[in-house]
C-alpha cells in the first residue's frame, strides 16, 4: 500500500478549521494506518500556496497521492464522503 | 476642496473606457461595487478586462482579475486582439490574476460545511501584493456551478463583498441573465451585492445585431437614464456612444460656403450655411449623387479638405461619373484634398460605421463631408439604432464645423418620403428635393429648395439638366402642380394664370 500524501487547506483559527483537523486526524488514524503525510496549510499565511493549488473553498482536502489527485471540501464531517473522494475502502462499516 | 466636505457623497473613479464616463457621469462609484449583467455574449467579460486595462494604460492604476471561468491563458491570448500585453503588466507588477477557474478533470466532493475564505484571502494577498485600486470578478455563474449550496454562497459573497468595499477598491463582478428582460441574473444576488448594477444587453432587432448599455442604479449617485449603444473594437475595446448625453451647444455660423453649383447658392440666399447639415432627397437615379460630387468639387477648388463616404457605389464607379461630370476627383486626392470613402454597408454594424466615420474625421480634418447615400444604411439596423446613428454624426460633424450633405433615396419614383427623412429631417438645417416629373410623356427632373434654416431661400420648383459639366438648373415649372407629392398633373394655361392672381401677394 503506498503512502498518501494529504494536504488541507483551512483559513486561520475558527471552529470549523477545528472542526475539519480533528475530523481528518481521526480518519487517518482509523483508516491509514500510519501510511500517511498530512500536511495543514493556512491560506491567510501562505495564499501563494493555495493560488498555486487554486483553492477557492476552506476547508479543501487535497489527495495528492497515490494519484490520482482528489479534492474534497467542508469540515469533512460526512466521513463516507471524505472516504469516497480519497478512494478508501472504509474499514468499519 | 478639502477633504472634509461632504463625507457621504459618493465619489467616481474615472473607468477610461471610452464614452462610459460621460454615460455614468464620471465613472463608476469609487470604492465600491458594480454588478454587469448580461446574457451569454453580450461582452461582460471584455468590459471587466477593459476596466482593469484602461486604469492601467491611462492613469497607472494597477488592478487584479479574479476568473471563474475562462483560464489566465485563454483571456491573456484573446485579448491580444484588442493591444492589451496582459502578461507584460503581469511582469511589471500592474496586472495580477487571481485564477479560479475550474478544472474539469477534476471532480469536487463536498463533504460537510464550508466557506469561501481561501478565494478571499488569495483576493487580498493579489491586492496588497501589488497595490491594486481595480478589482474584476468574472464571473459569478462559474462559481455557482461549481458549488451545490446556494445559500453558503450567497453568504460569502456578501462576505467577500463587505470585505472588497473595507478595502477601497472599485469592483466590477459580472453576472449572466437568463433573458434580455425580466431578472437582472440569474443567482439573485444583485440586490445585496451589489449597490451599483449595469447591464449590458445585445438583442436582435430586425435581422441585426445591437448592442446597448445601461446604468441601473449607481446608489447614491448620478448617472446618465437609458440605453447607450456601445460596440467592441479591436484596439479599442469597449466603446460606449453616449448619445442622449451629447448636449445641444452647436453654435451657429452665419458663414455661407459654396454648395458647388452657382445657382443652387442664388436658390439657397447664398450658398450653405458652413456648420450646417444638408439633406438631398430623391429617387433613384435622380441627380444625388451628382449633387454631392458637385458639393465636393465646390469645397476642393476653394481649397477646402473634403471627406466622402460611399455607400453605394464603388471608388471606381464615383471617379468615373465625376469625370462625366466634369470633376477629376483623382487631381483632388493628389492634392490632399478628397479622401473617398467606399464602404459596403453590410460590412459591419452601424455603432462600427459611426465610429469609423468619426475617428476619419478626427483624423483628417475635413471641412465639408459628404454620404452618399446615408440611407443605405438604414439597411444594417432598425429604426431606433438608425435614428442614434443620425444623432451622433450629426452632432458630431456640427461640433467640428464641418458643412455635411446626406443624400436619401427615396423608395418611390416620383415621390414620397423615406424613413430616412422622418429620422433625419428635423435635424438637417436645408433640405433639398429631387423629383422626377412627367410632362407629356417625357420625363424632365426638378428641384426645390425645402428647407433652408436662418435663411431666405427660393421657393420654385426649377427644373433641370444634367450633361458633362454637371447640373444645370433652369426655369421653374409654371404649369405643373403636384410634383412634390408625386402626382404632377399639367394645368392649362388659364387655370396656371388664376392661380398665380389667387396667391400673388402671398406666398
Amino acid at each position: 500500500m503506498s503512502d498518501y500524501l494529504l494536504k488541507l487547506y483551512i483559513t486561520g483559527k475558527s471552529p470549523r478549521t477545528d472542526r475539519a483537523i480533528a475530523n481528518m486526524r481521526q480518519i487517518c488514524e482509523r483508516e491509514l494506518d500510519n501510511q500517511y503525510n498530512l500536511i495543514i496549510i493556512d491560506v491567510l499565511e501562505q495564499p501563494e500556496l493555495a493560488e498555486q493549488a487554486k483553492i477557492i473553498a476552506t476547508p479543501t482536502l487535497i489527495k495528492e497521492l497515490p494519484p490520482p489527485l482528489r479534492r474534497v471540501i467542508g469540515d469533512l464531517s460526512d466521513k463516507e464522503k471524505v472516504l469516497l473522494g480519497l478512494d478508501i475502502v472504509a474499514s468499519t462499516p | 476642496m478639502t477633504d472634509h466636505s461632504e463625507p457621504e457623497k459618493v465619489k467616481k473613479l474615472a473607468t477610461y473606457i471610452e464614452g462610459f464616463d460621460q454615460v455614468g457621469d464620471g465613472g463608476l462609484p469609487q470604492g465600491r461595487c458594480t454588478l454587469v449583467t448580461g446574457t451569454a455574449g453580450s461582452a461582460k467579460t471584455v468590459f471587466a478586462i477593459h476596466f482593469l486595462a484602461a486604469g492601467i494604460m491611462q492613469n497607472n492604476e494597477t488592478g487584479v482579475f479574479v476568473t471563474f471561468e475562462e483560464t489566465p491563458a485563454d483571456i491573456r491570448q484573446n485579448m491580444a486582439s484588442m493591444g492589451w500585453d496582459i502578461a507584460a503588466w503581469e511582469r511589471e507588477g500592474k496586472w495580477m490574476f487571481v485564477d479560479a477557474a475550474p478544472d474539469p478533470s477534476e471532480e469536487i466532493i463536498e463533504a460537510g460545511s464550508y466557506d469561501l475564505g481561501a478565494l478571499l484571502a488569495r483576493i487580498e494577498s493579489a491586492v496588497s501584493r501589488i497595490k491594486a485600486k481595480r478589482l474584476a470578478l468574472d464571473s459569478l455563474g462559474g462559481i455557482f456551478y461549481r458549488f451545490t449550496n446556494e445559500m453558503v454562497l450567497r453568504r460569502e459573497l456578501l462576505r467577500i463583498a463587505r470585505a472588497l468595499k473595507d478595502m477601497a477598491l472599485t469592483t466590477v463582478l459580472t453576472a449572466e441573465r437568463d433573458s434580455e428582460i425580466g431578472e437582472i441574473s440569474r443567482y439573485g444576488v444583485e440586490e445585496f451585492v451589489a449597490d451599483n448594477v449595469i447591464i449590458l444587453r445585445n438583442s436582435r432587432e430586425e435581422e441585426n445585431r445591437r448592442r446597448t448599455l445601461e446604468i441601473l442604479k449607481f446608489r447614491g449617485a448620478m448617472h446618465h437614464k437609458g440605453e447607450f449603444p456601445f460596440t467592441v473594437i479591436p484596439k479599442r475595446g469597449v466603446v460606449v456612444i453616449p448619445l442622449s448625453a451629447i448636449e445641444l451647444k452647436q453654435k451657429s455660423s452665419d458663414i455661407r460656403v459654396a454648395s458647388g453649383n452657382a445657382e443652387m447658392d442664388k436658390m439657397c440666399g447664398g450658398g450653405f450655411f458652413r456648420d450646417s447639415l444638408v439633406l438631398i432627397s430623391g429617387a433613384t437615379g435622380c441627380g444625388k449623387t451628382l449633387l454631392s460630387t458637385e458639393f465636393i468639387a465646390g469645397g476642393a477648388r476653394n481649397g477646402e479638405k473634403c471627406l466622402l463616404f460611399a455607400f453605394e457605389e464603388s471608388r471606381e464607379q464615383l471617379f468615373r461619373n465625376a469625370t462625366g461630370w466634369g470633376v477629376d476627383f483623382r487631381a483632388f486626392e493628389d492634392a490632399g484634398l478628397l479622401k473617398v470613402v467606399c464602404e459596403y454597408p453590410e460590412s459591419a454594424g452601424l455603432e462600427d460605421h459611426l465610429l469609423r466615420m468619426q475617428s476619419l474625421m478626427t483624423e483628417y480634418k475635413p471641412q465639408r463631408m459628404a454620404v452618399d447615400s446615408v440611407s443605405a444604411l438604414e439597411r444594417v439596423s432598425g429604426a431606433k439604432g438608425f435614428r442614434e446613428f443620425i444623432i451622433g454624426l450629426t452632432s458630431f460633424t456640427k461640433a467640428r464645423e464641418i458643412t455635411g450633405l446626406f443624400t436619401s433615396t427615396t423608395p418611390n419614383l416620383m415621390g414620397g418620403e423615406s424613413v430616412t427623412e422622418a429620422h433625419f429631417s428635423t435635424i438637417t438645417d436645408s433640405i433639398i428635393l429631387l423629383r422626377y416629373v412627367e410632362m407629356f410623356g417625357e420625363m424632365r427632373r426638378g428641384l426645390a429648395v425645402l428647407k433652408m434654416r436662418g435663411s431666405m431661400h427660393e421657393k420654385d420648383i426649377r427644373e433641370f439638366s444634367i450633361d458633362y459639366q454637371g447640373m444645370h438648373i433652369g426655369n421653374p415649372f409654371r404649369n405643373v402642380a403636384g410634383i412634390l407629392t408625386g402626382h404632377p398633373t399639367q394645368l392649362v394655361n388659364s387655370e396656371a394664370e388664376r392661380m398665380g392672381s389667387l396667391f400673388k401677394e402671398g406666398l
